[in-house]
Order: C-alpha cells, then sequence, then structure tokens
C-alpha cells in the first residue's frame, strides 16, 4: 500500500516537473525507472521510455511486480492470508481500493489524464493507514505493520529527492534559477512536505530540503522520523531496550538510525547526495533483509534463532 | 415489484400457500416487498450485492486470464421458518446428533451395534471412512462430533426430511452470518418487526464449545484453526472465523510437536495450542498417521492427540458416521441407543451394498437420485430423471463395479422459495443447512445456510454447482 502511494508520488512529481520545463526540453521519464530500480525489467517489455510506456510500466502493468496495481493486488492478497489478525475495516478498506482503482486502472482515457488516479491511490493508502491507526490493537501485528510502512516510506522518501537529481536541467547555469526553485518544490509537493517546510525554513534552498526530507525530527516523511519510529517498533515487538540490540535486526537498523541522528546537511552534501542516497538505499536494504531473517525465515524447533526471547 | 405473476406450480413453497396468499409467518414480508415503489427490490438487490463484494466475499474464476473475481450469488428475500416447525427441528436435530456421537464412540470401542446386528459389520470394514488408526481413543467427554452441520430437504407434501450429515469438515457458517449482516440493513422494518432469532453469538459458541475440549481443568486454553491454506474454497471462512473468535488462524508448516505438545510457531518462539479446530480432512492431519503424502498437516500430531495433550475438532474418525451407507440406518442408530423414534425421518434410501436393492436401483434408474456414498458438494451423483438414457447407462455399470460405493433415494420434489431471477421473481428448489455445536451440551444455530438451485428446475444447491443462498429467519415463539 505504502509502496503503490510512493510510486503515485513519483509520477506525479515528474508530471509536475516536465510540465515545468521550458518548451522545446526533451521530456526525461528514464530516470524514474532507473529510481525505481527496475531498468532491465523496464527494458525488455518496452522500446522508449515515453511518458506513456514509463506510466504504463510503474501504474498499470501487472508483470511488473512493484506496478502500483501489482501493489495494491499484493496489499490485498496479504491483508486476506492475515484477515484474522486485521480489523474488518482495514481489509474492507483495502479491498474497497483494490477494487475501485482496478476499475479506473482499465479506463484508456488514464494515460491521458492521470492526475485524479494518483490522487487516489495516493489517498487510499492514507485512508487505510487512519483505519489501521483507529482500529489495531497496539501489538506485534500493529508493530509490524507499522515498521514495514515506514521502512518503506523511508527508502521512497530518498529515491523521491534522488529524482531531482537524475531531472537534468537544461544547462548547467540554471542550476539556483527559478526553474531550478520550481523543481525543488516538487520534489516538496509530492512528499506532500511543500507547506511543512515553508513553516520550517521559509525560501526554497537546496540545502535546507535536504535537510527538512532526510533529516527532520519531526516531518512525518522525513528519513530520520521515518527510521526512528520504525526503530521503536522493532524494540516494541522484541522488548529489547532501544540503544541496545539482540539480533542483527536491531544492530543494523540502530545503526543506521544512529548515522543519521548525527549526520549534518553540509557534509552530505559535500560528499554528494546521490552517493549518500544510494548507500542509505543499500544499508536499508541490508536492514530489511535482517529483520525478515530474524522473524520470518522457517526455522526448525531448537535450531538457535538469531532472535533469543527473554535473555 | 409484485407477486402478481409468481407461481407455486406444483410444489411446496416456503412463504407462498397453494392458493397465493401468504403463509402466515411470511405476510409481513410479502406485504413489505409489495409495497416497495417500482424498481426499488431490484435496487435493494443490486445494494446487498455491492456490499458482498466490498467485504470480499468473493471467489475467484480461475479460467479467466484477468482473475475476475464472482460474490457468492446471494439473494434478498429471506427465508422464513416459523417458530413452531423450528422448535421441532431442533430437537430433531439433537436427537440425531447425540445419537451419531453415541454411534461413533461405540464403533471405536466395543463395536456393540455390530455384534447386536443391527448394523451389517461388513458396511463399516468397507468403508472408506473407517479410520482403524481411531480404535480405542478417548476424546474429552467422549465427544467426537463438536461441528455437524445437517441438511434438510422438503418435500411436495410439506414433510422435512434429513438428507445428509456432514460429520467432517461442513463449512458455510460464515454465509449465515453475513448473510445476516446484509439482510439486518435491507429489510431493517420487517427483521424488527418480526422477531427474528439473532445468529451473531455463534462464534462465541464455537470459541466456548472448542475450549471445552482441553481436557486438563485451564483457565483459557489456546485455540487455533488449521486451515489448508489459501487456495482452499473455504478459506474465506477460515480466516472469518478465527478473526471472530480472536484465534490464531494457522497452516501445518506454522506447527510441530516437539515435547509431547503441539506446539505454534510464533515471532516470538515457539508457544503450545491446547485445542485445534482443524478444517483439513483426516487424510491429511499426520502424514506419519495417515496420506505419508500430506504437506497439509503435522507429523506426530495424532501421537500427542492419542496422549490427550491437543484436542481436535472434529475428532478424527467421525467421517464414519456421514457415510451415506451408514446414513441409512440413522433411524435404527437413534433407536438403538435412545430407544427413541427418530424425530426428523431420513428420505428412504436404497443402499446397493444389498443385491436387492442394486437390483430396484437399476430398474429404476430413471426415478432415482443416486449419490457416492463418499462424495459431497454434488459431485458424483445421477439425478434419474434429469439424466439422458446414455448417462443412466454409464451409472448402472458404475453401480454394478461398485455397488458398495453408491445409495440411491427417490428423488424428491424439493420445496420452492421466491427468488430474484432476471428482474422477476421466480420460485426455485431449496434446502436447509442448520449447525449444530456439540461441546459441553448441544446447541442449534437458529436457522442456518438456506441453499438455493438458481438453475431452473434444477435440484443441486451446492455452491460448487451453481447453487446461492438467502438468510433463514427464524421466528421467535
Amino acid at each position: 500500500m505504502e509502496r503503490a502511494e510512493n510510486v503515485s508520488r513519483f509520477i506525479d512529481v515528474n508530471l509536475q516537473m516536465m510540465l515545468d520545463l521550458p518548451s522545446g526540453s526533451n521530456q526525461q521519464w528514464r530516470p524514474l525507472v532507473s529510481i525505481s530500480g527496475d531498468d532491465s525489467v523496464f527494458a525488455s517489455r518496452y522500446a522508449a521510455a515515453t511518458r506513456e510506456n514509463v506510466i504504463k510500466f510503474l501504474a498499470l502493468d501487472m508483470e511488473n511486480p512493484n506496478s502500483i496495481v501489482s501493489c495494491l493486488r499484493a496489499a490485498r492478497e496479504n491483508s486476506r492470508t492475515v484477515r484474522e489478525a486485521i480489523s474488518s475495516e482495514m481489509w474492507e478498506q483495502v479491498n474497497t481500493s483494490y477494487l475501485a482503482i482496478n476499475a479506473a486502472a482499465s479506463n484508456p482515457l488514464l494515460i491521458h489524464s492521470p492526475y485524479s488516479f494518483f490522487n487516489e491511490v495516493k489517498k487510499a493508502s492514507q485512508l487505510f493507514d487512519g483505519v489501521a491507526e483507529a482500529t489495531m490493537l497496539r501489538g506485534e501485528g500493529w508493530h509490524f505493520f507499522r515498521m514495514g510502512r515506514l521502512v518503506e516510506r523511508a527508502d521512497k522518501t530518498s529515491r523521491l529527492l534522488d529524482v531531482k537529481y537524475y531531472i537534468l536541467l537544461p544547462s548547467l547555469t540554471d542550476v539556483g534559477t527559478p526553474l531550478d526553485d520550481i523543481q525543488w518544490a516538487a520534489v516538496l509537493r509530492s512528499a506532500s512536505a511543500l507547506e511543512m517546510y515553508r513553516k520550517r525554513h521559509g525560501h526554497i534552498a537546496p540545502e535546507q530540503i535536504v535537510e527538512f526530507l532526510v533529516l527532520d525530527h519531526e516531518f512525518p516523511r522525513s528519513i530520520h522520523h521515518c527510521l526512528t519510529a520504525a526503530n521503536d517498533s522493532l524494540h516494541s515487538i522484541s522488548g529489547t531496550p532501544v540503544g541496545m540490540y539482540r539480533n542483527p535486526a536491531e544492530q543494523r537498523l540502530g545503526q543506521l538510525r544512529a548515522e543519521l541522528a548525527y549526520a549534518d546537511t553540509e557534509h552530505i552534501i559535500k560528499r554528494g547526495l546521490h552517493e549518500f542516497l544510494d548507500g542509505f538505499q543499500t544499508k536499508l536494504n541490508l536492514a530489511d533483509q535482517c529483520i525478515y531473517d530474524t522473524f520470518f525465515a522457517l526455522r526448525p524447533i531448537g535450531a538457535s534463532a538469531p532472535y533469543r526471547a527473554g535473555q | 415489484m409484485q407477486f402478481a405473476t409468481y407461481e407455486t406450480a406444483n410444489f411446496y413453497d416456503e412463504m407462498f400457500l397453494a392458493d397465493g396468499s401468504p403463509r402466515s409467518g411470511a405476510r409481513l414480508l410479502q406485504e413489505r416487498i409489495a409495497s416497495l415503489p417500482d424498481g426499488e427490490l431490484l435496487a435493494r438487490q443490486a445494494a446487498a450485492e455491492r456490499l458482498l463484494l466490498q467485504n470480499g466475499i468473493t471467489f475467484n474464476v480461475y479460467s479467466d486470464s484477468a482473475a475476475t473475481e464472482k460474490i457468492f450469488p446471494f439473494d434478498i428475500i429471506p427465508r422464513i421458518v416459523e417458530a413452531a416447525e423450528w422448535d421441532w427441528l431442533e430437537k430433531g436435530l439433537k436427537q440425531r446428533v447425540y445419537a451419531l456421537n453415541l454411534f461413533v464412540d461405540d464403533i471405536y470401542h466395543e463395536q456393540k451395534i455390530l455384534k447386536d446386528k443391527v448394523i451389517p459389520e461388513a458396511l463399516i470394514q468397507s468403508a472408506r471412512s473407517f479410520r482403524k488408526e481411531c480404535v480405542g481413543l478417548n476424546p474429552p467427554q467422549k465427544v467426537w462430533c463438536h461441528i455437524t452441520g445437517t441438511d434438510l430437504v422438503r418435500d411436495r407434501d410439506g414433510q422435512i426430511y434429513v438428507l445428509e450429515d456432514n460429520l467432517r469438515c461442513p463449512s458455510g457458517v460464515s454465509y449465515v452470518l453475513e448473510n445476516r449482516r446484509i439482510l439486518k440493513r435491507t429489510f431493517p422494518q420487517v427483521f424488527e418487526a418480526l422477531r427474528v432469532r439473532p445468529v451473531d453469538e455463534y462464534p462465541s459458541r464455537l470459541l466456548s464449545t472448542l475450549q471445552s475440549l482441553f481436557p486438563a481443568a485451564m483457565e483459557s486454553p489456546k485455540v487455533a484453526l488449521l486451515t489448508p491454506g489459501i487456495f482452499n474454497s473455504a478459506y474465506y471462512e477460515h480466516t472469518f472465523l478465527a478473526q471472530q473468535m480472536g484465534v490464531e488462524l494457522v497452516e501445518g508448516n506454522d506447527l510441530v510437536a516437539a515435547n509431547g505438545r503441539i506446539m505454534m510457531r510464533t515471532t516470538k518462539g515457539f508457544e503450545p495450542v491446547d485445542v485445534l479446530y482443524r478444517r483439513i480432512d483426516d487424510d491429511f492431519l499426520d502424514p506419519e498417521v495417515f496420506r505419508s503424502d500430506s504437506l497439509l498437516g503435522v507429523p506426530g500430531l495424532m501421537e500427542i492427540y492419542k496422549k490427550g495433550r491437543v484436542a481436535l475438532a472434529n475428532a478424527p474418525g467421525t467421517g464414519i458416521a456421514d457415510d451415506k451407507c451408514i446414513y441409512a440406518f440413522v433411524p435404527k442408530i437413534i433407536e438403538y441407543y435412545l430407544g427413541e423414534k427418530i424425530i426428523i425421518p431420513n428420505v428412504p434410501t436404497h443402499v446397493c451394498a444389498e443385491p436387492r436393492e442394486l437390483a430396484y436401483v437399476i430398474a429404476n434408474l430413471d426415478k432415482l437420485v443416486v449419490k457416492a456414498v463418499n462424495e459431497s458438494g454434488g459431485y458424483g451423483m445421477l439425478v434419474g430423471p434429469h439424466a439422458s438414457d446414455e448417462e443412466r447407462v454409464e451409472f448402472a455399470d458404475r453401480l454394478r463395479q461398485n455397488p458398495r460405493n453408491y445409495i440411491a433415494q427417490p428423488t424428491l420434489a424439493l420445496s420452492r422459495v421466491p427468488v430474484i431471477v432476471n428482474g422477476q421473481i421466480a420460485g426455485r428448489h431449496v434446502d436447509l443447512r442448520p449447525y449444530v455445536l456439540y461441546g459441553t451440551d448441544i446447541y442449534v444455530l437458529p436457522g442456518g445456510l438456506t441453499r438455493v438451485a438458481l438453475k431452473q428446475g434444477s435440484l443441486v444447491v451446492n455452491s460448487s454447482q451453481g447453487g446461492g443462498s438467502k438468510d433463514t429467519w427464524v421466528l421467535m415463539s
């Protein structure tokens, strides 16, 4: 669900940026595919990275496991398998959204006017989150749900920032021009962050945007905020006090969170924002894998689990 | 929409008398429906279907590559059962389940009923559903069949019969609860005025029944529902019941036998389970005891069950009591164990294992319904009057080759109910499956699943054969 929402946000930010480019500039859609990490899958199925092909691939392609419709389908199937563990309102919400968005996805006019579609996907995800927030027992199931969602969100916020890196300005001299500002504003808007950013920092300034989306303590889509909350949930599940670790998942996620807690924007930008984000994504993937290994991989009884309860 | 053009034809109609006037319990409903403005009934039907779709009470049509989903056909006109008739049915169902349970217990112990020659011993020995592995087992309180679904039908003359017993894993109760939830919204005024007996307590009754099985006196035994998994056609019901009872839903690979207990995998390690409501067949329960190729079960489960350290509902081995040959002997079973006459009669049944009966059945195939003894879901059966000559000839061959595998019954003129079909109200044949719980005492869920054969003239109500369902309203006395 979170991923479907974020893919919507990606496409949306790109659409906005493309509209604001001076007429005659080349449309840039390939970067969107690169950011999702699905270059080879795309290349094997589509000839050129046109607007239409990329939107099709990222939003409507059932054979792309990360497309919006695939994500929704998976969200619904997963909800169906754990239906006894979630509230019936959550199930009804994900099911109703799935049906509505699937119906909208089969509309041939969608490609030409996709805004309301992306908006609907975003709303569906937010509604789901709200229903879960309001109905779920704050037990293990809730913390897994929240942790998964936040790890995904942290990853995608980093990729959203990366869109800006890939979208080339018409010339180098455009850096810092109104056009540059417009693009940064589009990045913020697609993270639902523009108004909150304005409250915090006022004018559009790349360093402060990075500060806001990566390191801010209080903005709910900032990477640091997401990881702090995900880390809290991880420790609620295991019972390990925050700041300590008893398994690789807690170790990795804790390290990553600490890195962000002591990072500063100046340093990040000096090292290169893209390189920083790339490294971050790799480490987050590792932490994610450790979470899976610790809690979900099947292990025979008696085999020493990486997770040791009560020790 | 009006009932003006509705015809009861020459059938018993659950809602109308032969002269076209409503039965007394259905009068209010008939008046309400007749008073609705044009199109309103269809609009409510459409609203109910939308609700079912949103709630995800659907099945996949696998042949379709777009994986379209369909709802189980549901008709909003409820079927009404009057208080006096229900009280009689309830008594009859309790009698039947009580006696069948005594029978199962006897069959796996002394087999007195065979020694007294009430039932031919050969019939038990040849029954596929007889589990020699269960001989000598002692389930808690000697209760074997905790959850039973009994199929009832009504003939042209108004007599109700028991058509079939389901003592293994009867399904469909989730539809009873969902149908009710929807009908309360569809006809709130009539519902209130009629005083309908509630069904909502089923999940908590079921949970109490399951908890009562754990032998050791225990505050709250850990219950889990064992499902074959998401590809099972009743998976929706499994998640629904687990959710409504607030118990864990598990698959075979979530469970292991260790230290003499059944343990459930959790993120915090393994936790013991005390009671398993298993929705998988005996065959798949434990590959060490039953089918060795089963991946659905738990190796070692039966060993632990025998020691009384986990309870199973239903107990393994209950299938012997819903073998369709044994069904023919239920009136005798009731008389033998209880000294009572059967309350709800059986449909007269020809057991083809008896040579004389076989000859009769083959000579009268065009009048009879023939059923395979171990099949359910409307599979492996022949409805003689509706079959072609070739089908009958082919079926006669099957009967001669394996007579033990078949029984035959006269073709009943099943009663009908009004159903919305293509925007019109038309009569369709129905049955009724009430659900019976047996823990410390016996409880019958008021009503049950009314199944409708949606094809005109069809007598097969199973959902796998194009059947739909209705809400069943049992009136308070």
